[in-house]
């Protein structure tokens, strides 16, 4: 048979025709989207049993509480606790992406000992019998030389068993350099036992307060405990009102109700202003001010001459009638509230600026009242007895600090952290041999990065304890890692800036992912190693059980519920721990002569470091990017904006009349150089910052962890952020740096 | 026909967002992530290509210094019920290969991976661009899969994906309400991941057709407007702003339209 075209068409258009009618081409689409899927290398999660387990979250200070969603033993989701007293089921990006430091491939997996050069990343594995017997010997040694002072613990931990351990082992072995990584909280506290002789922490009652006067506290930056925070600005804003002072519109300016640019540095001659305004129109609470306050006459003085709106304008750049009409809704508001702190409260501050504050507060009758600013006492589980301390102790801990906190100079800090390095380089007090750094990771978040660099490098032995391959454990001499938080038992106080005394025990609730060791069991060994009388005062046999004995009978209470607080608390408005008796506008423990004024609030005009006529650059922080121990999770870097980081380069924010006066465009690359350091970047122009005032993202430029982690991405804002010392506290007061912006 | 979809007993989730308390933090956009094993890679700073079921976007006002506002805007998928609830969404009618259906029963878009095989015509047609495509196999870092969940699954090289309302956890919630003899589920009972983890409350998600879930209520405030209303892509998810501008945002607007009638006429 001959096959014609008509006919050959005919068949092919009948075939086409049949097929069609077939299943066979949407079976094909089926087959070929499951012959391109089905991958081995594609996961399949195992299932199994569906569990929740409640802990605490110990990421950052915030204390809140987390509910794990487990599968068998795989840990899958971090969900905040329903009902929880700080986050009431809400989580902050931190929080929720916790699995990924449970997981990472940057954890160090068991002891290590360096074998390369410092720094060189090359490592041998080592047992733990080995790495105690090493820690040991080594500070057996530096014990036995005679000088015990030259060690020097930086935890990450300020209250709790952790330090209370650390303390501790430094004490019996005679050194008294304890530091912490310093934050607001230390200026608060150092501003509420200079003006009420209070010895307790901060503690602001914000969802009780309607109208709030933020000096650029980042609210919905992560300032305090920052899901609470979020909660509580809701609280405010569905009753009253929040008001924001910062140079910049970050989101807390963003989201309130007012946002009021500021020259940045300047709030403290603000909250000056205001209190002018306040006091010369006899708006304060009298009767507060007359029973419970001394001191009245010369802060009245300092305010009436010095502070009036007009003169403050000049500084502040707040226009006068803004300043009084503000100054007048403060005060007529039925539960006002003023608070300070920059961003996310990673830098202390100025001292004065806090007491400027408070004595607002003051004015309105609210320190230690509903809706105000309270203190509460520090927590008082621990009540271990006294070590016994042999001669070599009490030599060493005669010799002062190495970070000068507690000298004369300063006498009312417990820890200088920031003059560390300062102090070793520069060879103005003894120097370090061995330096234990614990949940902490300075030389990422401390100011001035090249310095603490030099600074470590002068220490013959470093020893980290971080569950992390963070920057200082690559820098490190040898590594004790840690459990990670949810492997461990922890005890944890009250919350940043929370106002009730509280108390929760984080439990672990997945077995440890890698041979990794409690710091609290291996403080507890090495004391044991050492001998004498370092051994007799750990009687414990492990952390769980100094834990257990030292929370007693609220052991079992916490292990079910987590957290306890003590609600019934609230603080006397009446009477202060002060010599006097009474909340004092001159704060007489500083105040020695009648002329001075450096017990008195006032404006210093020292929060910004460098020369005059350049730019001002300040650090903003966002919830998306960690800048303390923990860094930034993959998931978090997958939600920063690309005009915070955009592939390898950190992005500025510059107005956009500042820009063009220095030829900037949008996208643009530039050199930013300030005293302290250079740093190429990249330039975003943003409507919502003054002119003058440069903004760049802290958190950024990690070099340890991986790539998934940072490492490599922008820059570390501490390359170019130096330090200004309080002259009352030692601490960090500097809000900014001058800086130069050139074209790249 | 369109009765029989828009009785009672039918569901339509959706949420209503208040943009006046939304912080941008992006809590929901990771609590998304980890829920539905949503993959990273070493850089995501080029946005096109970096996966998110919830992107938060940042809004301004366009005014120069110092009266610039900024306004966060969380976008979910938009589950577009289409004109008439009929489940014409853009979506849905262009998909080959029915990887992509309006759940009737819930109004729910779903999105099933074995099905799609990455012709990419629903990333065409949605307006919202709430479709992702995988050019890429997922890597997860060494041990980093250990946090996969079991309840969804790992999408591969080739497929698009996009929110399904955490729907694994509707059918949990319903396995639940069945196992113990019930044939419905409270409210509290079945919420989004992102939801859940908002701080600052900022999203509701319930039974739009509800009066009891608190969606009912709040959608219906002179403030509510959704995305892109003049498409008639009819979506379930309402944002709330007390801010003209951002109500203005949420749609195109000629240059001479009397802003608001025109919204109000949709």
């Amino acid at each position: 048979m001959k096959l014609s075209r008509r006919c050959f068409l005919s068949f092919a258009v009948g075939a086409a025709a049949g097929i069609n009618l077939t299943p066979l081409p949407w079976k094909l689409t089926d087959d070929l989207s499951i012959w391109t899927q089905m991958w081995p290398w594609t996961p399949v999660p195992p299932d199994g049993e569906y569990t929740f387990e409640n802990t605490v979250c110990t990421l950052c200070p915030g204390g809140c509480g987390i509910s794990v969603r487990k599968v068998d033993q795989r840990a899958v989701k971090i969900e905040g606790m329903k009902e929880h007293p700080v986050n009431n089921g809400g989580i902050c990006v931190l929080g929720a992406s916790g699995l990924q430091y449970l997981y990472g491939p940057f954890r160090v997996e068991s002891p290590m000992k360096r074998v390369g050069n410092r720094g060189e990343g090359k490592w041998k594995k080592i047992s733990w019998e080995r790495a105690i017997a090493e820690v040991s010997e080594k500070l057996g040694e530096i014990r036995a030389s005679g000088s015990p002072e030259k060690i020097a613990v930086i935890s990450g931990n300020r209250e709790g068993t952790i330090a209370g351990l650390w303390k501790r082992f430094l004490n019996v072995y005679g050194s008294p350099n304890f530091m912490t990584p310093a934050s607001i909280e230390d200026s608060y506290e150092a501003a509420l036992y200079l003006m009420q002789g209070a010895k307790g922490s901060v503690g602001i009652d914000l969802e009780n307060a309607n109208f709030v006067l933020s000096f650029g506290a980042g609210l919905l930056e992560g300032w305090g405990s920052p899901v609470r925070m979020f909660q509580a600005s809701v609280k405010v804003r569905e009753k009253g009102k929040v008001i924001q002072f910062e140079p910049r519109l970050s989101n807390t300016a963003a989201k309130v109700d007012k946002w009021v640019p500021i020259i940045p540095g300047t709030e403290a001659a603000l909250a000056m202003a205001i209190a002018h305004v306040i006091i010369r129109e006899k708006r304060y609470v009298k009767n507060f001010v007359d029973t419970a306050t001394s001191g009245f006459k010369a802060y009245q003085d300092i305010v009436i001459k010095d502070y009036s709106p007009e003169q403050v304008a000049e500084i502040t750049g707040v226009p006068e009638s803004l300043i009084v009409e503000i100054a007048r809704e403060f005060a007529e508001a039925s539960k006002p509230v003023a608070i300070c702190g920059r961003g996310e409260g990673r830098i202390p501050g100025n001292v004065h600026e806090i007491m400027a504050v408070l004595a607002l507060n003051a004015l309105v009758g609210n320190i230690n009242s509903e809706g105000g600013i309270w203190s509460v006492p520090k927590p008082g589980y621990i009540n271990w007895p006294d070590p016994d301390l042999d001669e070599n102790a009490l030599a060493g801990l005669q010799k002062g600090r190495v970070d000068s906190a507690g000298s004369e100079q300063y006498p009312f800090a417990k820890s200088l952290l920031d003059l560390f390095p300062k102090m070793i380089n520069e060879e103005k007090s003894y120097g370090i041999e061995a330096l234990l750094v614990s949940n902490a990771n300075p030389l990422f978040t401390m100011p001035d990065n090249e310095s603490v660099r030099k600074a470590f490098s002068k220490i013959p032995c470093i020893i980290s304890f971080s569950s992390f391959m963070d920057e200082t454990a690559q820098f490190a001499d040898l590594i004790l890692p840690n459990h990670i938080y949810l492997e461990r038992y922890e005890d944890v106080s009250t919350p940043c800036m929370f106002q009730k005394p509280m108390l929760s025990l984080a439990k672990p609730v997945v077995k440890p992912e890698h041979d990794t060791m409690h710091t609290g069991d291996v403080i507890i060994k090495l004391a044991a190693a050492i001998g004498g009388s370092i051994a007799d005062a750990f009687a414990w046999d492990s952390y769980e059980a100094c834990l257990k004995e030292t929370l007693g009978n609220q052991w079992d209470v916490l292990k079910k519920q987590v957290v306890k607080v003590d609600y019934g608390f609230a603080p006397n408005p009446w009477a202060y721990e002060s010599k006097t008796g009474k909340m004092e506008f001159v704060a007489t423990a500083i105040n020695k002569s009648p002329d001075s004024i450096i017990g008195i609030p006032h404006y210093e005009d020292n929060g910004i470091e460098g020369e005059a006529g350049n730019y001002i650059l300040i650090p903003y922080d966002t919830m998306s990017l960690s800048t303390g121990y923990a860094a930034s999770t993959p998931y978090m870097l997958k939600i920063v904006s690309d005009k915070v980081l955009y592939h390898e380069d950190t992005v500025i924010q510059v107005n956009p009349e500042t820009a063009l006066e220095l030829g900037l465009n949008e996208g643009s690359y530039a050199v930013l150089a300030t005293a302290v350091g250079e740093a190429r970047v990249k330039v975003t122009l943003y409507d919502g910052i003054m002119p003058n005032v440069i903004a760049m993202p802290s958190g950024l430029g990690h070099t340890g962890y991986d790539d998934y982690m940072g490492n490599g991405k922008g820059v570390n804002i501490n390359q170019v952020l130096g330090t200004v010392e309080d002259p009352v506290t030692g601490l960090n007061a500097a809000w900014g740096i001058r800086a130069k912006l050139t074209k790249a | 026909m369109e009765k029989g979809h828009n009785n009672t007993t039918t569901k339509r989730y959706g949420m209503v967002i208040d943009l006046d308390k939304c912080t941008g933090c992006g809590s929901c956009m990771v609590a998304c992530m980890q829920e539905n094993n949503v993959p990273f890679k070493k850089d995501e700073t080029d946005k096109i290509k970096s996966i998110t079921w919830l992107r938060v976007y940042k809004l301004n006002n366009g005014k120069p210094y110092p009266d610039t506002e900024i306004c966060y805007l969380p976008r979910p998928c938009q589950h577009c019920s289409g004109v008439g609830d009929h489940g014409h969404s853009p979506c849905v009618s262009v998909c080959p290969a029915t990887a992509t259906d309006y759940g009737m029963d819930t109004g729910i878009v779903s999105q099933i991976y074995t099905r799609c095989f990455g012709c990419r015509y629903c990333m065409a047609a949605c307006p919202y661009h709430v479709r992702y495509f995988n050019w890429w196999d997922p890597v997860w870092p060494k041990g980093m899969e250990k946090s996969l969940s079991p309840n969804v699954s790992v999408r591969m090289r080739g497929v698009v994906e996009k929110c399904s309302f955490c729907f694994h956890r509707y059918q949990l919630a319903m396995d639940r309400a069945f196992f113990e003899g019930r044939k419905e589920i409270e409210e509290h009972e079945y919420q989004t991941a992102c939801t859940q983890a908002c701080p600052s409350k900022s999203i509701t998600f319930g039974d739009l057709n509800n009066p009891k879930h608190a969606v009912y209520e709040l959608k219906q405030s002179p403030n509510a407007f959704r995305l892109l209303e003049r498409l008639h892509t009819n979506t379930k998810v309402y944002y709330v702003s007390s801010k003209e501008w951002v109500r203005m945002a949420g749609d195109n607007y000629l240059k001479d339209e009397h802003k608001e009638m025109a919204r109000a006429k949709g």
